[in-house]
């Protein structure tokens, strides 16, 4: 059995004013892994990132980080997190070095120059090491907030919504650095809205709704469980409606009838691309290109939650 | 204990004196050396010995407490309201990091700061007038148990206020008052009588009673009371912040 890195049991957080942010959370995350926490808005994927990292009191259940229960070891169950958050907030008077070095001194590490040097560098900020951070542009400030979250060499990355505001080009720089983090041994916890990011990283993704996890799915059998897949015919002729003989497919018309487009589950109904085009030839259909196409995981999440992302 | 943590705080506090030099060092002893020349020199020469010193002499303890005070608070409210303000505090309080580490460090480094400027306007004073010290020990005793305690407050202040005007609020409105009405500039014994009594409630008159003392060995309270007086705002404050440890109070939800 893979080692968890973190480990939650029935976890809740309810608020003084009684709003349930979160309930009966399970959740065990191996190491090494990336796993993107998807979900609406209020859903509670900051707020169950926050409780682990020890921001917001659990109202019940229990967190380990590593073996360490984030209440009773907290010193030791810190150590091991590193934390971006969402918002872009860095100390705007400070130099990019020395607020990354600060933030090492903070969880407990001895000075460490070297290390500090590295960091930035992978992070490409090497260049702006004597800047004050004020002076950076906001995807600068992003990469000095992941720098910072891992000046302590954490075994855990938490990353709330990391690319939120960074151009393309950025991002998938910041892409390649979570996969180099990984490649090191560092488990990466991400929440993001880009979910062409969840579905270019994540090995595992988890849905929260309504402060509850709707489910847990590695992602490629998340997908092929739920995604559909749109064949597209380009028909030779148009037609002005499907015809009956093939009322047995789930067939659409498209393009002023010049597109069929036949949609099927990735998962069940591949083996029925054959017979119909053999029915599409006996009908005397001709056709001149054919395409596949596979739902997104947006649109997978879309349906999950019923329209509400 | 996070010993790593807390030199690093601290010594990132410290360095923020240095680029706000104007502000944190030079501006106050400005201040201070304008009461001096306004109340030391102006209006003092016209004004008899106190309890047998002069008057410049006699309120350098007084505005050596102010100081001490208003920077305590100044300094140590600001520390950690910016950060709430800014949004970093979600580092401290997600770094292995006790409450009281965070409180050593910010209230520390803040009565460091606040007590190296009492120490600078006694410099300075020297500079305007004549100056004994009776008691060194209970001098620097005084000091830093004021400074210590005044930036507990404005720690304490800190993490109330949810908005620049709350953080400047107590101390424009209470404190200041307090002290100028504690007799900095003044003994109790030149107010008439029935202000004499009144103005016992104000506790700022024990510390400046206590600090004078230790200067010049006169008192206008017994020293005994001074020091229980900031005995007990000591742990008066020390109450408040050991209730926002076990509440998370406005930093924890």
């Amino acid at each position: 059995m893979t080692e968890s890195v973190i480990d939650i049991k029935g976890l809740y957080k309810t608020y003084d004013s009684g709003f349930s942010a979160l309930q009966d959370i399970n959740l065990s995350i191996p190491k090494g892994e990336i796993f993107a926490l998807l979900g609406p808005n209020g859903a509670g994927k900051t707020t169950l990132i926050n409780t682990i990292c020890g921001i917001v009191n659990p109202t019940g259940g229990s967190i380990r980080v590593n073996g360490y229960d984030v209440v009773r070891e907290f010193r030791k169950a810190r150590e091991q997190i590193g934390l971006v958050p969402q918002e872009l907030t860095v100390e705007p008077f400070a130099k990019v070095f020395s607020t990354v070095k600060f933030s090492r001194g903070v969880f407990g590490k001895a000075r460490d120059d070297a290390h500090v040097e590295k960091v930035l560098k992978d992070l490409s900020l090497w260049d702006k090491r004597d800047t004050i951070t004020r002076e950076i542009s906001g995807g600068m400030k992003r990469r000095v907030m992941i720098a910072k979250a891992l000046a302590h060499e954490p075994q855990v990355l938490f990353l709330d919504e990391p690319t939120a505001g960074v151009d393309v080009e950025l991002r998938r720089s910041m892409w390649n650095v979570v996969r180099g983090l990984r490649e090191h041994g560092v488990t990466i916890v991400l929440t993001t809205h880009y979910l062409e990011e969840a579905e270019q990283m994540a090995d595992r993704i988890g849905v929260i709704q309504n402060g509850q996890i709707a489910l847990v799915e590695a992602k490629t059998a998340l997908m092929d469980k739920l995604g559909q897949k749109r064949l597209g015919v380009r028909l030779a002729e148009p037609l002005h409606a499907v015809p009956e003989r093939l009322a047995g497919y789930d067939l659409t018309l498209e393009d002023d009838g010049r597109r069929l487009v036949y949609t099927y589950s990735a998962h069940d109904d591949r083996a029925r691309i054959q017979p119909l085009m053999a029915e599409l030839d006996a009908a005397g259909i001709h056709y001149v290109d054919i395409d596949t196409q596979q739902s997104s995981l947006e649109e997978i999440f879309v349906d999950l939650v019923g329209g509400n992302a | 204990m996070n010993w790593h943590a807390i030199k690093t705080i601290y010594a990132a506090e410290m360095a923020r004196t240095w680029r706000t030099l104007f502000q944190s060092v030079v501006s106050p002893i400005i201040s201070t050396s304008l009461y001096f020349v306004v109340f030391g020199s102006a209006i003092g020469s016209r004004i008899n010995e106190v309890q047998g010193v002069s008057y410049g002499a006699f309120i350098v303890p007084g505005l050596i407490m102010l100081s001490l005070m208003t920077q305590g608070i100044s300094n140590a409210s600001f520390a950690i309201y910016f950060p709430k303000f800014i949004g970093t505090i979600y580092e401290l309080l997600s770094a292995p990091i006790s409450f009281v580490e965070i409180v050593i460090s910010y209230v520390g480094a803040a009565a460091t700061k606040s007590a190296a400027l009492g120490l600078i306007i006694l410099g300075t004073a020297t500079l305007f007038v004549d100056i004994q010290i009776a008691h060194p020990f209970w001098m620097i005793a005084f000091l830093v148990l004021t400074t210590v305690t005044f930036s507990l407050l404005g720690f304490i202040i800190g993490i109330w206020a949810d908005n620049f005007e709350k953080l400047t609020i107590i101390p424009l409105l209470i404190v200041t008052p307090l002290t100028f009405l504690g007799g900095t500039f003044y003994s109790l014994d030149m107010l008439p009588a029935l202000w004499q009594k009144i103005t016992l409630i104000n506790p700022v008159v024990y510390l400046v009673s206590g600090f004078r003392w230790s200067f010049y060995d006169t008192a206008d309270v017994s020293v005994g009371l001074s020091l229980g007086m900031i005995g007990l705002f000591l742990a008066a404050c020390i109450a408040v912040v050991a209730w926002i440890f076990k509440t998370g109070y406005r930093l924890k939800s």
